[in-house]
């Protein structure tokens, strides 16, 4: 059962991807774009990274996408005309992925086979034993070693990984969200000074 | 479950569907998007192999926390990329790589 959500949501990104690249039409694309990371958030989920899964779709397929589409309108698009692809390009296109994918699988052989590639299970014994790591009064305690429903408190868990080991990461990136906003702001005011540059 | 290697076939599927994206397309909005395809399939990466290395009992937090870090860092570039974007089609009245040829040596 859970290996046949896993073949969904593969097949969902993947098909999401194909399109993407395929479509003329870059509003088509963006929507394929956002086929391809639902589909990604339910592989998260599958992986028992609920966080990571909501994150993604609230941030790609909610927030970016927006963004995309916004520009996209923004700047009136047509399609884009049936220009002839150039045959070197295509086959570059083609070729250098191609070879991408089979060094992938060529390190995929020579890894970790049958038995020893398969997951270990997380369930609520595992959990309980876990437990023990973690202060009594905790969250993460309580939500591990709950008596009827035990559940990976994963969001907990991130944030205790956060705030114990990446303390200073995240306060870098604090640092580059606000640069960010304040360089998109500068970039997008239009100059006055200066007549623009016709090309 | 499917095993590891499924997830890690999967993941090289589609940071290959994004290269082969970034390689042949002309619209550079599409070449983006291709972009941040490539960058999701490199989460997946890191999320299998967090669940994969499980520690006392639990998956290994750090890769979680690495595709967080990766998520935001790709939200501020979108940001960036596309004010870059629009600044460039007010300059050129084009967003097709073909036609931005001023950079060439």
């Amino acid at each position: 059962m859970a290996s046949f959500a896993f073949y969904l949501f593969a097949l969902l990104a993947v098909s999401g991807g194909v399109l993407l690249v395929t479509f003329r039409n870059p509003v088509t694309s963006a929507l394929c774009m956002v086929l391809s990371f639902v589909g990604l958030a339910g592989l998260f989920i599958g992986l028992n990274a609920y966080f990571v899964g909501i994150v993604q779709v609230l941030v790609y397929a909610g927030a970016i996408m927006v963004l995309f589409i916004f520009i996209i309108m923004l700047l009136d698009l047509n399609d884009e005309k049936p220009v002839k692809f150039k045959s070197s390009t295509l086959l570059a296109g083609v070729a250098i992925p191609l070879l991408l994918l089979a060094q992938i699988l060529g390190v995929i052989q020579s890894g970790l086979q049958g038995e020893e590639a398969e997951f270990t299970k997380i369930d609520a014994e595992t959990m309980k034993v876990s437990a023990a790591a973690f202060p009594e009064e905790s969250a993460i305690h309580k939500s591990l070693s709950h008596e009827k429903s035990p559940k990976l408190p994963d969001t907990n868990l991130i944030g205790h990984t956060i705030f114990k080991s990446y303390n200073f990461p995240l306060q870098l990136m604090g640092a580059l969200l606000l640069v960010a906003t304040v360089g998109v702001v500068v970039l997008s005011k239009r100059s006055h000074t200066k007549a623009p540059t016709d090309s | 479950m499917a095993s590891l290697n499924e997830f890690l076939f999967v993941s090289g599927l589609l940071f290959a569907i994004g290269l082969s994206g970034v390689i042949i397309r002309r619209n550079i909005i599409v070449i983006f998007m291709c972009l941040e395809l490539m960058l999701a399939a490199a989460s997946l990466t890191l999320v299998a192999f967090s669940r994969f290395h499980v520690h006392n009992g639990l998956p290994d937090y750090n890769g979680q926390v690495f595709v967080f870090f990766i998520i935001t860092v790709a939200a501020a570039e979108v940001a960036v990329g596309l004010a870059i974007i629009v600044a460039l089609y007010r300059a050129r009245q084009t967003i097709n790589v073909e036609d931005l040829t001023s950079m060439r040596g």
